[in-house]
């Protein structure tokens, strides 16, 4: 940074060397700061996505039948001790790598499942139900996603618990894989069901 | 057997590793040429060794040996060999032993081709590579062993990635990883001469070829990873600003302005701190790249399955190696002598601004990739950083550099004549404003940023027409004397006019193709027509075809113009079974003018097909600009005094050629 001879003492050139050092830390001080936030983000999940109705009470809706079903959805039927809220639809194919499990929980009885159709043809609802089986307990039709907007749907399939007050507990984003449920759903259901 | 061979070998490796780390460092310090001997010997066992680790790794993918874990999880008997070859590094053990497979290849480039260093940077280079040598055979020793095992061994293996199984992809990690890793030569180099305490012209004529190789490789392996996201994953797109994307352009912008600064010290012995600087910081950005790829803290589509543990240790790796480096540079850059002095108008000006604009982009781009974990980890809020920040922020960085780019190469090193140049470019000029009016007239209400754009490219690419004729005097002299200068022009010119040739080409594709794309998304059933740009598309049909591991449903678009007969395109959407994915075959044709892309999608149920036809023009100008980059760089890299090596030491022949060979005479000569 300096090429001026030293003539001793506090000259302009030594002076002109601390600069130099501020501006060469600089670069380290950026990186430290760099690497704090890259420690802290080792603990986060990026993929996570937050939900803001987390332990606050699902929005009111009632929806209609699909044609031919008896029971529509309404936040009225959400009295079980616990139970999941699955949004879906015939279109997603992600709801189709989800539905064996869905399937599996309802052979078992192990919690009751209630399905969000949603932004979907009642006709092609129905055929998809008959073709791969049919895990709903109640299943409301929300024709233009009204419904889905109010629980705050970020894309299908999402799943919601949601607890005897009414209250959504947990949210999972994504298709529910055997991990997720053996993980994390199963234990959640068995410990609301206590 | 070969896997436990290989083991042992990358034991070895380490354990070499570890003494070429320490003792010439020791030996330069005493200046004992024993000791420092040490280093080129160490550097050539440890890339044999690491050599026959990667050999052991892939004879038992090329074996289909399952009772490896590692082949079992990517690969499959049925797989063409291509691609179980392109296995091995098709995941995250393989790509680190890959990684350490370049890394060890360049140490042992060094020594083999820097015996004309003086010893102790030689040695010093040389026991600063084997410092990271030591860091990654740790990582992959002891967090990602690629040779573990299978009890019992099962009969198949559980196949690649299906996007991964492509010809561009097979070949893209090597050359990136050239690339990143090519930059740890220029940071040894830069660490070297802060231990020594003396960075010179000669010490950047050193590290330009290194630098410059590994920057053409990085060029090559951007441009494949980006011409195969365009082909493969059929949104139509080249460049998504993804993290993991970002994490290669990073390095790559840094190198650019590495390869830039670094002439200034090679010419005039000045921003040599700033060289240094930046020499630290592209390597650690490719090692910031690999973080992010490797431990899960970014959410992208190319990360590799991430694992805490992994991400401890690369974090520890990058704190000592960058954190160490950057706390040396603190503590020596203030004492390195500043050389000659220059005006900011002047050949050395233009190249500081191109510095100050590319390590600008550099921090945007940073900024862009880390601010959702910025965010997350402050404000537990979740967001993406897309392309409108970095369109919004690219768009003025580049179009000054772009414009300084036909300027800066006509100017003289200290002190240059503005006015003269930008007399001698006049003519450049007026046809820019001329080809900006047309476009103006012409595109206005298409895209305003096209008129910037196409006039730009006029500028550059006349400009470098322009500097080379300017050169050889073609307008001046006798065309026998004109073709005695074009001949004796030093290769290194004709290299930069290539590759900023190049990035006129790139621009141009980029303008042309977001100008003027067409896209149509629609529902189409057997018979029926649509018209892009001026080609009629007919939808012939579609059918479900098995393939040997997935099913397809493949449509067939026959395609005219003006009624005759084109071509016959034939999009396949495949579903894999195992792993569970779908990925598109998009159908392009590719010409010049413009590339013809098709996709087929889901059906209705009623015989319809969801469907996307795009026509965007020009746009495999993109990548020839970048291929265009490249070969300049490599016609740069075969000039004859890198190979010489020693600067000065032919000086009579340096005198002869032009101001470009002679600055440093002359710069020596105290001017």
């Amino acid at each position: 940074m300096t090429d001026s001879a030293e003539q001793g003492g506090e000259t302009p050139s030594r002076r002109r060397t601390r600069t130099g050092l501020l501006f060469a830390l600089i670069p380290v001080a950026a990186f430290v700061v760099i690497g704090v936030f890259l420690f802290r983000g080792l603990s986060l999940d990026p993929s996570e996505i937050y939900s803001v109705l987390i332990d606050k009470p699902a929005p009111a809706f009632d929806l209609a039948p699909l044609p031919g079903k008896e029971h529509g959805l309404a936040t009225s039927d959400l009295t079980q001790p616990v139970q999941l809220v699955n949004v879906f639809a015939s279109w997603c194919v992600a709801c189709r790598v989800e539905h064996p499990l869905l399937m599996e929980l309802k052979r078992n009885g192990t919690v009751p499942i209630y399905g969000l159709n949603y932004k979907d043809q009642p006709q092609a609802a129905l055929n998809w139900l008959r073709n791969f089986g049919d895990p709903y307990d109640r299943i409301g039709s929300d024709l233009n996603g009204r419904v889905g907007i109010d629980f705050g749907v970020y894309g299908v399939p999402e799943t919601f618990i949601v607890n005897g007050e009414g209250i959504i507990v947990r949210k999972i984003t994504g298709p529910i894989t055997p991990q997720i449920l053996q993980k994390e759903l199963l234990p959640l259901i068995a410990e609301m069901q206590k | 057997m070969a896997p436990e061979l290989g083991q042992y070998a990358l034991v070895l490796a380490i354990l070499v590793a570890v003494v070429q780390a320490i003792v010439p460092q020791i030996g330069a310090y005493r200046r004992d040429a024993a000791w420092m001997g040490v280093a080129p010997v160490a550097a050539r066992a440890q890339f044999l060794l690491v050599l026959f680790a990667f050999g052991c790794l892939m004879t038992s993918f090329i074996a289909s040996d399952f009772s490896v874990v590692n082949v079992f999880e990517n690969s499959h008997s049925l797989k063409p060999m291509i691609y179980k070859i392109s296995g091995v590094w098709g995941n995250h053990e393989g790509s680190l032993l890959l990684w350490i497979l370049i890394l060890t290849l360049f140490g042992a480039a060094v020594a083999q081709f820097g015996q004309n260093l003086p010893p102790t940077l030689q040695a010093r280079v040389l026991s600063v590579q084997a410092m990271i040598g030591v860091g990654f055979l740790a990582f992959i020793l002891f967090t990602s062993n690629p040779f573990a095992r299978l009890d019992p061994a099962p009969f198949e293996g559980a196949g690649l990635n299906p996007l991964l199984q492509d010809p561009a992809l097979a070949i893209h990690p090597p050359f990136l990883y050239l690339g990143y890793v090519g930059l740890s030569v220029a940071f040894s180099f830069a660490v070297a001469a802060l231990i020594e305490g003396r960075v010179d012209p000669a010490w950047a004529r050193w590290v330009r070829p290194w630098t410059l190789a590994a920057w053409c490789c990085l060029t090559a392996g951007i441009a494949l990873g980006s011409y195969w996201a365009y082909y493969e994953l059929g949104w139509g797109g080249w460049w998504f600003w993804d993290p993991v994307e970002n994490a290669s352009f990073m390095p790559w912008l840094a190198a650019t302005a590495l390869l830039h600064s670094s002439i200034v010290v090679e010419k005039r012995d000045a921003l040599k701190s700033w060289t240094v600087l930046l020499a630290i910081l592209a390597f650690s950005l490719s090692l910031l790249g690999t973080f992010l790829v490797r431990s899960g803290v970014l959410n992208s589509v190319h990360a590799f399955a991430s694992d805490p543990a992994r991400g401890v240790f690369i974090l520890a790796f990058l704190v000592f190696v960058v954190g160490g480096s950057l706390t040396l540079y603190a503590i020596r850059a203030p004492s390195l002598k500043g050389g000659g002095l220059f005006r900011p108008i002047s050949r050395e000006g233009t190249l500081v601004l191109n510095n100050l604009l590319l390590s600008t982009a550099c921090f945007t781009v940073l900024l862009g990739t880390l601010y959702p974990l910025f965010l997350d980890a402050v404000a537990e809020e979740k967001v993406s950083v897309g392309p409108p920040y970095f369109n919004a922020v690219f768009v003025p960085l580049m179009t000054p550099l772009i414009a300084a780019l036909a300027i800066g190469p006509m100017l003289a090193w200290k002190r240059g004549d503005l006015a003269g140049v930008m007399g001698r470019l006049k003519f450049v000029a007026a046809i820019a404003v001329l080809v900006g009016l047309g476009m103006a007239w012409y595109a206005w209400n298409v895209m305003p940023l096209a008129v910037l754009g196409f006039a730009l490219v006029a500028w550059l690419s006349l400009g470098v027409f322009r500097e080379w004729a300017e050169r050889v005097r073609l307008f001046r002299w006798d065309i026998a004397d004109s073709w005695r200068r074009a001949t004796g022009l030093p290769r290194a010119s004709y290299g930069m006019s290539v590759a900023h040739l190049g990035v006129a080409l790139t621009v141009f594709g980029i303008t042309a193709s977001e100008a003027w794309q067409e896209e149509k998304q629609v529902f189409m059933r057997p018979g029926d027509v649509q018209t892009v740009s001026d080609f009629e598309l007919t939808f012939v049909g579609a059918e479900r075809l098995p393939g040997p591991n997935y099913s397809s449903l493949a449509g067939t678009f026959a395609v005219t113009r003006n009624g005759q007969p084109v071509t016959i395109l034939q999009p396949e959407a495949r579903t894999f079974t195992n792993p569970p994915m779908e990925t598109t075959e998009a159908a392009i044709r590719t010409t010049l003018a413009g590339d013809l892309y098709t996709v087929v999608g889901e059906g209705d149920g009623q015989g319809g097909y969801a469907v996307r036809l795009y026509y965007k023009p020009m746009v495999i100008w993109i990548w020839l600009g970048t291929l265009a980059m490249m070969i300049g760089g490599m016609i740069s890299l075969s000039d004859r005094r890198h190979r010489i090596g020693a600067p000065a030491r032919k000086p009579a022949e340096a005198a002869d050629t032009d101001r470009d060979s002679g600055a440093l005479a002359a710069a020596g000569a105290g001017d």
